[in-house]
């Protein structure tokens, strides 16, 4: 279970969390919505210790992120797995050694079940062939494939999606989407998505939260989302503008 | 009023630069603590050691040849007016190891390595891959800076020993090729005048030099925001920086050797 508590996080003079409040469910998947330019990946990357609040707590497990020195939150983050927006993959290293990456710094398998596993974990990301691949040769849905067979190559606990399917096309999309859940359905992972896909987040979550002017302004299921009565989130659901925004 | 908004600019200016030197600092002391951590990374230390050491030799060899060239033909002809043509070996000898030969490979290798780091790094930063690193439990410090901070101060004072040696050589080929300088006191007066206390001063300031750039160039392109308007301005300031920090630290450093030597 994650619990974000109270958080609060400005950058200089801009507010951009006032008080977030989440309770992230164990092994399900949960997905984060809201406009763009509300937080959410600055929300995302608090899960990981990327970004510490201002004040407030994120406790995982037990385990509150601000008690921990740099050491310890480094060694905690081995329980993490992350799919950046953009992939991030090394540009210096190809596709096997962006893969091989946290397998070869954390883990003491040898050379030759590290390229087992490799192969294996892009297989069920549905790629193959590709080991010796650089990163700006391939297409975005591909590096996000790449990114996220070297997420969960360690076998996280807790998977986060930056935006996996944003820039996609519809087939891509969808094809993310099967492995959000794929990946959750065989490794039981916990697992957050942030996202703007709303037809998408209702096929993979078993959570949805949105977080709307630095709070979160409902949780729930779907079903939840659609009985809403604020007038953001049914703006939000139906995709409509209020005219005068730009 | 205009005295008003001339006077918070200025606060404003001071503050931002203790602001900075705070920061830099700080990221000064990360670097000696993780330095100490294992695992210790041979193979990035190796990469970075041919980066800045072999792959900088080239631009040294042509700097070093035509820097020591150019002395010799400007001090043998300023020399021949009071005929002592024969201390142009000492006094190109004498240059170099102190000199010229520590501040001119730091020069090379700040707007050669120095820039390409703070590029590289800042592309990580923009391109999120500095936090993809600490995303996988890897400390960006520990395995980006570390092997290039200890790269730059090990491989530059080797330069500056190629530098120097290079550098009397086109110091010789003119003084004695082209100006006609008699070989003998040209390499005597040398070895009376330089002994190994100058060529151990210049080490000593290629060490400290190897280590400012590396460190200012990482933590430039290490704090980079915004895209590539950001990783070019990193670069830019990492490059002038250096560079001046290069100017500066060399005269305090050259008051503080010359005072060890007693003064020689």
């Amino acid at each position: 279970m994650i619990t974000l508590k109270n958080i609060h996080k400005s950058f200089k003079t801009q507010k951009v969390l006032c008080g977030v409040n989440l309770e992230i469910p164990k092994g399900k998947i949960t997905v984060i919505i809201g406009r763009s330019g509300e937080g959410k990946s600055v929300l995302l990357k608090h899960l990981i210790g990327l970004v510490l609040p201002d004040s407030g707590d994120v406790v995982i497990d037990g385990c509150n992120l601000n008690t921990l020195d740099d050491y310890a939150l480094k060694d905690f983050r081995k329980n993490f797995g992350m799919l950046f927006q953009n992939a991030a993959l090394f540009d210096s290293m190809n596709v096997f050694e962006n893969v091989a990456f946290p397998l070869v710094e954390h883990s003491d398998l040898t050379e030759s079940k590290i390229r087992d596993r490799v192969h294996e974990v892009l297989e069920l990301v549905g790629l193959k062939d590709i080991d010796q691949k650089s990163p700006s040769q391939l297409s975005g849905g591909m590096r996000k494939r790449v990114g996220l067979a070297r997420a969960i190559a360690l076998l996280p606990q807790i998977l986060l999606y930056d935006e996996p399917t944003t820039g996609l096309d519809p087939i891509m999309t969808d094809s993310i989407d099967h492995l959000i859940l794929n990946t959750q359905k065989k490794l039981g992972i916990t697992s957050v998505v942030i996202s703007h896909d709303i037809g998408a987040t209702f096929r993979i979550a078993d959570k949805v939260a949105i977080l709307h002017e630095g709070k979160i302004l409902l949780e729930g299921d779907e079903k939840t989302f659609r009985q809403s009565q604020n007038s953001f989130v049914k703006r939000f659901l139906e995709g409509k503008s209020e005219g005068t925004e730009m | 009023m205009w005295e008003s908004k001339y006077y918070k600019n200025l606060q404003f200016y001071f503050l931002s630069l203790f602001e900075e030197l705070g920061l830099f600092s700080q990221f000064g002391v990360h670097f000696f603590r993780w330095v100490r951590q294992k695992p210790f990374r041979w193979k990035n230390l190796i990469a970075q050691m041919n980066f800045i050491g072999v792959d900088s030799t080239p631009i040294i060899l042509l700097v070093s040849l035509f820097t020591g060239a150019v002395f010799a033909l400007q001090t043998g002809y300023a020399f021949r007016l009071f005929n002592a043509q024969s201390l142009v070996g000492a006094t190109v000898g004498l240059s170099l190891t102190r000199e010229i030969a520590p501040v001119f490979a730091a020069l090379m290798v700040t707007a050669r390595a120095g820039s390409s780091m703070a590029a590289e790094i800042g592309s990580m930063r923009v391109t999120e891959q500095i936090d993809a690193l600490e995303a996988m439990a890897i400390n960006p410090i520990h395995y980006l800076l570390v092997p290039r901070v200890l790269a730059g101060t090990l491989m530059l004072p080797l330069l500056t020993v190629v530098f120097n040696f290079v550098g009397f050589v086109g110091a010789y080929l003119v003084g004695v090729g082209l100006l006609n300088i008699p070989e003998g006191p040209f390499m005597s007066r040398m070895s009376t005048y330089v002994d190994v206390d100058d060529l151990f001063g210049g080490l000593i300031k290629a060490i400290i030099f190897g280590f400012l750039i590396t460190l200012i160039s990482c933590y430039q392109g290490y704090k980079t925001q915004g895209g590539a308007q950001g990783v070019g301005r990193a670069t830019t300031r990492a490059v002038v920086i250096s560079s001046v920090t290069i100017l500066v630290v060399d005269y305090f450093l050259t008051q503080w050797i010359l005072e060890l030597m007693g003064s020689k």
